[in-house]
């Protein structure tokens, strides 16, 4: 069963400068008894104090402001930051786009990025030939995708990453801001595959600054605030009290239908879709 | 969201540590199981050297061809050795020092130059280390092709002993893992490291017999201990010895299996206890 289980789990970075990180200081350091303050390091608290429980079907939100915490509560989620106090539980198979262009080789072929990206997220490279004609399909690339990667536009790239992530059944999926570039079709596109992939298998935890993708995309909503969770509730709850205004209001009622804004409106904890 | 959450919520284990053997161990199995992925991104490194260049990859056999040949006959008229007899010799040298000292060069920055890899895509720590160990062992066979070269041109006979050369270079392969992998941890945290290493390199390669041969120190009185101290002495000898067709020395081999048994225990030690801390650290 897929589920994230975080309890009191918090992430500090030690920030080293040059001095800290040289090798002469510690070794001396610890002969030498305590200098005071000048021997800690510096601690950046990321996050602290998150309980967290998501379960199958969730779609959350994460919202806040700049450096609340979002990027690093998903690094957290998947699995690249292990808490430094606290623990987490991740159970199923984890997909991140985080960055668009990390882990892409320019020089080479979008097909072949594709592979790489899938051997990252633990297929195998005959599994990912099998869902090349799917991917292609879905990013509608076409003959873009024997091109090196540099002759792609930033809407390309984020159609290719999401085309990779969205064809491998993962489990829990992470989005991180990015995935704005793309065009209001291949948005409606893609958000019909994300919709159909959480029912079946999993859950999406999304973090940006866009109202227009979070109401597309979410029914649940987290608010981060100087590291720890300001608010967790509904999608229209928590937006409303992080903007100071309901933003499902300005929507016109097509909108409102196809995301099922009743939806939001229903108990919290109900996965049922409309 | 909530009302889940106090209804199937499983209780708070106890305090989970991140520093226990069972995920040290897990990170190796886990990242060798996607041999794939590093054999892929081990060959891409190679490749990209290359990228858009005609003859590609060959320019690593090139290379390393025209600097023994050059050296070797140098060195040959310096020392009044046998050209048939030394230029083999540093050749061999030549091809294993360049895996040796790449695994610790590359080591040190094996986690630091992947940073942006490693923050962006989870992957276990071993996946960076095959992914070199790898890369080096490509390296290591385009060098190999002036092995045979130089055979050829000097009617070498090969002999079975040549054989022991397999089990030699996975000895030197698996000192290769553990060295960048307790190398990349440590210098991830003490960027001294990977500077320190590189000049301390340079100097080992001239006090290695490479392109000298210890017989020679022998021969002239010389203190053998500067070679025989020298644990990188003992890594070229047991792949250079069958390779060249001599008498294994069972000292060589001994010095290499307690180096590589000892390395890995402190490198699994250090793996255990650090593993979480190095995408903190990156
Ligand atoms: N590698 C790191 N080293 C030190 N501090 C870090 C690191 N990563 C994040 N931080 C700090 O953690 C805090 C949260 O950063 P994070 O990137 O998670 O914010 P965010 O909510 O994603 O912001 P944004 O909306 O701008 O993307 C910031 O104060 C940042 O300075
Ligand atoms: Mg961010």
């Amino acid at each position: 069963m897929v589920s994230i289980d975080v309890w009191n789990a918090a992430v500090d970075f030690p920030i080293f400068d040059a001095k800290s990180r040289s090798l002469k200081k510690a070794v001396l350091g610890k002969t030498g008894g305590k200098i005071g303050t000048e021997s800690k390091v510096p601690i950046i608290e990321a996050l602290h104090d998150i309980n967290l429980s998501f379960r199958h079907g969730d779609r959350i939100a994460l919202v806040g402001h700049n450096g609340a915490g979002k990027s690093t509560l998903l690094r957290l989620l998947s699995g690249i930051y292990e808490p430094t106090r606290g623990s987490a539980r991740i159970e199923g198979k984890v997909a991140p786009v985080f960055d668009l262009g990390v882990g892409m080789d320019p020089e080479i072929s979008g097909y072949e990025n594709i592979i790489i990206r899938g051997l990252f997220l633990g297929m195998n490279r005959r599994q990912m030939e099998k869902r090349m004609d799917d991917i292609a399909e879905f990013t509608e690339l076409g003959d873009y995708l024997a091109m090196p990667l540099r002759t792609y536009s930033t809407g390309m790239r984020v159609r290719l990453a999401l085309g990779v992530v969205t064809s491998i059944d993962p489990e829990i999926l992470l989005l991180d801001e990015g995935i704005g570039a793309v065009d209001a079709d291949f948005l409606d596109k893609a958000k019909e595959r994300l919709h159909e992939l959480v029912k079946r298998s999993g859950m999406l935890v999304f973090a940006s600054h866009s109202d227009e993708f979070l109401v597309e995309l979410c029914n649940t909503a987290l608010w981060l605030d100087k590291g720890g969770i300001k608010e967790e509730g509904s999608l229209r709850d928590v937006l409303t009290h992080y903007k100071g205004k309901d933003p499902f209001k300005n929507l016109n009622p097509q909108t409102l239908a196809r995301i099922g804004a009743s939806d939001s409106a229903a108990p919290i904890g109900s996965n049922e879709d409309s | 969201m909530q009302a889940t959450s106090t209804l199937d919520r499983p209780p708070a284990p106890p305090e989970a540590s991140s520093r226990t053997w069972r995920k040290a161990f897990h990170d190796i199995s886990a990242g060798a199981r996607q041999r794939q992925l590093w054999a892929h991104l081990g060959w891409q490194d190679i490749k990209q050297r290359y990228r858009r260049s005609v003859i590609g990859p060959l320019w690593i056999t090139i290379s390393m061809g025209m600097t023994v040949t050059a050296l070797g006959i140098l060195y040959s008229q310096l020392f009044d050795q046998n050209l048939a007899e030394h230029l083999p010799y540093l050749a061999v040298g030549f091809i294993v020092w360049g895996f040796v000292s790449g695994c610790l060069n590359d080591g040190t920055e094996v986690f630091i130059q992947n940073e942006g890899l490693m923050k962006h895509l989870p992957a276990p720590l071993s996946v960076h280390i095959l992914r070199l160990v790898w890369r080096q062992t490509l390296l290591f066979a385009h060098n190999l092709v002036i092995y045979f070269i130089v055979l050829a041109i000097f009617w070498m006979p090969i002999t079975w002993t040549a054989l022991m050369a397999i089990p030699a270079l996975l000895l030197i392969m698996a000192s290769g893992a553990w060295v960048a992998l307790l190398f990349g941890i440590v210098s991830t945290r003490f960027r001294d490291i990977p500077p320190v290493v590189g000049s301390l390199m340079q100097l080992i390669f001239f006090m290695t017999p490479i392109v000298w041969n210890a017989d020679i120190l022998e021969e002239k009185g010389g203190n053998m201990s500067i070679a025989k101290l020298n644990p990188l002495f003992h890594y070229i000898e047991i792949i250079r010895d069958p390779l060249l067709g001599e008498n294994l020395v069972m000292t060589n081999w001994i010095v290499v299996g307690c180096i590589t048994l000892a390395g890995w225990a402190l490198a699994l030690f250090v793996l255990r206890n650090y593993r979480a801390r190095v995408t903190y650290w990156i």
